[in-house]
């Protein structure tokens, strides 16, 4: 039996090792190199010592917190109703379909919603406060980053928090907390897994965004992922465009590290919890 | 377990039947040896495919038309060799590089028998000198386009008119650093190759000063927008201005007097290439000036074939637009190929401009 475990476990090595693992290897060794080939540490000096990367890298770590930020805002109300309501297979599924839609039709979508001539603002304009400028700007990109996050932040949240246990809930009340005193003592805490699977799916994609910068921030909002496709594509510098992504690669382990260390914490205050979202 | 092995067998037997098909498919479109086959390496969209057809014809050769969307990947691909491209159109400084690389083998002009339609003024250009790499396909400018319904044709004549704070937030570019930089070089007087560090500095500060007057830079979607009257002035290139003309006439190309670049896709051998002799029948076929003439209509960019040019409609040969005077095109700059560092250069203060915000 152990044998054969072992042997449905090679598919999973062989695609870890090929596509996880041997790119991060390839992205480090070139991140090292010059155009030349040769080995230099250089690529990292340009970049710490570059005003621009260093703006650069703040942006886009203020962009995906912001838009982290608005997508748990909408997305915890959202998913604790949603597991109160009937029908609840439905409106997940409802919430999951626009993942189904390629990431590049849907950003054009939004190009026909807001552009000058597009529909919300033919409705401002019938409403009387008529057209404005709402394509390339910051709250554009939130939007549209936000709304194409939801639902990786959704579902994690959702999960959390249909597992939690009712009979906690009503103890909860039994022992005279208020509705307020019950959410942010027992659900909350109780849901934070789910919350912090929900950051890091999240987070970690939108600190390298670069189609929508372009086409709904109009390059008004630049981010790393901007720098990285010149690398590669323009000034062909792939040693340069590597190191930034090793950057990224930093800052996504940091921010894992910061939101599983708690989760830790929290098994061994709650010994007898088996599944967690 | 048992349901998850028949899923898993079911799938395995849709992608057979699926992959038989696909090969049955291409085995009914006759074998593809190298001998019978070009391999086309081009921009998608940038030929009449009635030509291709026509071309199939009258050789026998079977045409495999693949596409690149930009000359980097254009250039990755053909240095890795994995395909035997035959035939690829990259733009001017792009030719000078993959020159330099050695990626590119000398035309024999003997076997180019159409060669003598080509306008003197196309050729021997600093990239490519003498053509001995290259033929050109298709040529075009930099510009200005403009709506004439917010914008009057007196107001955007020159480059520096593009910093008029009339304009604030009305302007948008195309999101590539040597045609932005360049035309800030050009309103300072500078040539657009300039290596001199301090003067590309002077253009970056320049730009930064436009910043308030800048929508947005993006790529391809330019043509959508002008289409869709979103911004009132762009700055693109004059083979997206005549799709778009064509789609909206409130639309209008400037190529300022004082100067702009010149650029050129010209069709290179490879060295990748298998099959020579179809490259060289390829050639020659476009050349013909009936089919040049019928490639310039159907893409809306400027054909460098002289006997071509006189069979277009004069309403498309006397545009000033598309085909402008010669005492402009004398001022036009093709781009040289400034190697690694400054084109580094270029990237990085352009980088710097896209992210100042006053």
């Amino acid at each position: 039996m152990k044998k054969t475990r072992s042997f449905f476990m090679v598919p999973y090595l062989v695609w870890i090792a090929l596509f996880v693992i041997a790119p991060l290897i390839l992205i480090l060794y070139q991140s090292l190199t010059n155009n030349q080939g040769q080995f230099t540490l250089q690529n990292y000096v340009t970049y710490g010592t570059s005003w621009t990367y260093l703006k650069m890298t703040i942006n886009s770590f203020w962009y995906a917190l912001l838009i982290t930020a608005v997508t748990l805002l909408i997305s915890y109300p959202t998913a604790y109703f949603l597991s109160k309501t009937k029908r609840q297979q439905l409106w997940l599924l409802l919430i999951i379909l626009p993942t189904w839609i390629n990431l590049l039709l849907k950003a054009y979508a939004f190009i026909g919603l807001l552009s000058r001539s597009g529909t919300v603002n033919q409705f401002l304009t019938f409403i009387g406060v008529g057209p404005k400028q709402l394509l390339f700007t910051d709250f554009s990109f939130l939007l549209v980053a936000s709304y194409i996050e939801i639902p990786f932040m959704i579902l994690p949240i959702y999960n959390a928090i249909v597992q939690l246990d009712p009979a906690l809930i009503n103890a909860s009340r039994d022992l005279g907390a208020t509705n307020l005193q019950t959410f942010t003592k027992v659900v909350f805490p109780l849901t934070i897994s789910g919350v912090k699977a929900g950051i890091q799916a999240v987070f970690i994609p939108s600190l390298s965004l670069f189609m929508i910068t372009r086409l709904i921030g109009g390059n008004r909002v630049i981010t790393l992922g901007t720098a990285i496709e010149e690398h590669f594509l323009t000034t062909m510098n792939w040693g340069m465009g590597s190191t930034i992504g090793v950057v990224l690669i930093v800052m996504m382990f940091i921010m894992m590290a910061l939101t599983n260390d708690r989760k830790k914490k929290r098994q061994e205050v709650l010994p007898n919890e088996k599944s967690e979202g | 377990m048992k349901k998850v092995f028949s899923l898993a067998l079911g799938i395995l037997a849709v992608c057979g039947i699926l992959w038989f098909g696909v090969y049955h498919l291409s085995q009914s479109q006759g074998p593809v040896t190298t001998k019978n086959t070009l391999n086309l390496y081009n921009w998608g969209d940038y030929i009449d495919p009635q030509l291709i057809t026509k071309f199939e014809k009258q050789t026998g050769y079977h045409v495999q038309y693949e596409t690149f969307d930009s000359n980097e990947a254009m250039f990755t691909k053909i240095k890795q060799g994995g395909t035997p491209y035959d035939l690829a159109v990259p733009s001017d400084y792009m030719i000078e590089k993959m020159r330099k690389a050695n990626l590119l083998l000398p035309i024999d002009r003997k076997k180019l028998t159409n060669f003598k339609y080509l306008s003197a003024d196309f050729l021997n250009k600093s990239f490519d000198p003498k053509n001995r790499y290259s033929i050109p396909y298709f040529w075009g400018t930099l510009g200005i386009i403009y709506n004439d319904q917010q914008v009057k044709a007196s107001e955007v004549q020159h480059w520096n008119d593009l910093w008029n704070p009339k304009w604030k937030g009305q302007l948008m570019l195309v999101d590539s650093a040597r045609d932005i930089m360049g035309l800030t070089l050009i309103s300072q007087g500078h040539s657009v190759n300039t290596t001199n560090l301090a003067e590309m500095e002077a253009a970056q500060r320049k730009l930064d000063q436009l910043s308030g007057n800048v929508k947005a830079i993006v790529a391809d979607e330019i043509k959508l927008y002008m289409i869709q009257n979103e911004a009132p002035i762009a700055v693109t290139w004059s083979g997206e201005a005549s799709e778009m003309l064509a789609a909206n006439s409130h639309l209008h190309y400037v190529v300022p007097s004082e100067g702009s670049n010149l650029w050129f896709d010209n069709m290179v051998i490879p060295k990748t290439a298998k099959n020579k002799k179809a490259a060289y029948a390829f050639m020659n076929f476009m050349l013909e000036p009936e089919n040049a003439a019928k490639n310039a209509e159907y893409v809306g960019y400027a054909t460098p074939n002289e006997a071509a040019v006189k069979l277009l409609p004069a309403a498309v040969r006397n545009d000033k637009q598309f085909y402008p005077a010669n005492s402009t095109i004398d001022k036009l700059e093709v781009y040289q190929d400034l190697g690694q560092t400054k084109v580094e250069q270029y990237n990085d203060l352009f980088l710097k401009f896209k992210m100042f915000r006053q």
